[in-house]
């Protein structure tokens, strides 16, 4: 009995095999043989590339959680730990990164309008802007490194204990913080390392799609009317800009009129 | 007629240009007024208009740089179902703290 269908099955897939030739030509060569139209097929991709991204909202979102509880609990803390932030860093770098989802959504439509030159031009855009960001994000770290607010052992509370000798503190007249107090600005810091790190990675990794986007798109591979791979890579770039305009929010502008 | 197209597949929607760049000139504006903002002392009210105005920079990349504005009722209502279940989780989590450790820590 199980032999039966099996049998047929394969009498069924033999007879398209051989009818192969002009059966594809019916379709374009990207579209797969199990979606009935390309539409269909664009559909799909689309679809999936949502349910991905839903599940970015949710990682991020227990970060933004924690956030958001520890900021109510050590609200001091929180201020006079993100006055340490240079806000003119970090302005720079939403303006950049606003830019680059500018170029991504611009590539998309070069891809759609079939500009080959043009969608490798706004690739490497985007590429460009992508290593200014993280140029830029490596600056603000570096600082970070050198004042030591990094959490961890070598974690210093200095310009929290006496703000008077922080550049940065003075210039928002930062009282000096009670130790208790003082002891959870780490608990910011390590927040803006997560937040910002799982932000950065995910640049990291955008930058290196694109790397080969381009390489493919100067061999014509996006410009001859299949624009998924391009359209759900753009999806992601703009979800990790969204995920930086409420991480400059957040981190950079908590209290800067205090 | 709306019954046959919500079947039939989606029509692949091209966004001009020229929407993308009012689009990123609304960002380029929402983000100096989010900035301006957090200058002004408005008490309690800063961090709202910094988050406010957050959404709003938000929504224009999704609606627009994501094309969810044009695309199929199934990318919508997974748009919104995301969102609704994000903030069901955030409302959950932070009823729960408020409700047995707030000012205890």
């Amino acid at each position: 009995m199980s032999d039966n269908p099996v049998a047929s099955s394969t009498g069924t897939h033999s007879a398209l095999a051989e009818t192969g030739g002009p059966h594809h030509e019916k379709h374009p060569s990207y579209q797969r043989h199990h979606f009935e139209t390309v539409g269909q097929q664009a559909d799909a991709t689309n679809f999936a590339m949502w349910l991905f991204l839903l599940t970015e909202v949710m990682f991020f979102g227990g970060l933004f959680t924690a956030y958001l509880i520890y900021r109510n609990w050590y609200y001091p803390a929180f201020v006079a730990a993100s006055h340490q932030l240079d806000v003119r860093w970090g302005t720079l770098n939403t303006l950049v990164l606003i830019l680059s989802s500018f170029t991504m959504a611009m590539g998309v439509w070069c891809s759609e309008t079939r500009r080959k030159s043009g969608l490798v031009l706004c690739l490497i855009l985007t590429f460009t802007l992508g290593m200014c960001f993280l140029g830029i994000k490596s600056i603000e770290y570096h600082e970070k490194w050198e004042k030591h607010h990094i959490p961890g052992p070598h974690y210093s509370l200095q310009s929290f204990l006496d703000p008077a000798s922080d550049e940065s503190a003075a210039q928002y007249g930062d009282k000096p913080l009670p130790l208790d107090m003082a002891r959870h600005t780490e608990i910011y810091f390590f927040l803006y390392f997560a937040m910002t790190g799982m932000h950065a990675l995910h640049m990291v990794i955008g930058i290196a799609i694109l790397g080969y986007m381009i390489f493919r798109a100067r061999a014509g591979a996006y410009t001859t009317g299949h624009v998924t791979f391009v359209e759900n890579f753009g999806l992601y770039w703009h979800f990790v800009d969204i995920i930086w305009i409420y991480l400059f929010a957040l981190l950079y502008l908590i209290s800067r009129h205090q | 007629m709306s019954e046959q197209t919500s079947h039939a597949e989606h029509e692949h929607h091209i966004v001009s240009p020229k929407v993308y760049i009012v689009v990123v000139l609304g960002l380029l504006v929402g983000t100096a007024l989010t900035v301006w903002a957090s200058f002004i002392d408005l008490g309690p009210w800063n961090p709202v208009i910094a988050l406010a105005i957050a959404t709003g920079k938000a929504m224009l990349v999704v609606l627009f740089f994501m094309g969810v504005k044009y695309s199929t009722k199934l990318t919508k209502l997974t748009v919104i179902a995301g969102i609704f279940i994000f903030l069901g989780l955030i409302s959950m989590t932070l009823a729960d703290y408020m409700s047995r450790a707030w000012g205890r820590w």
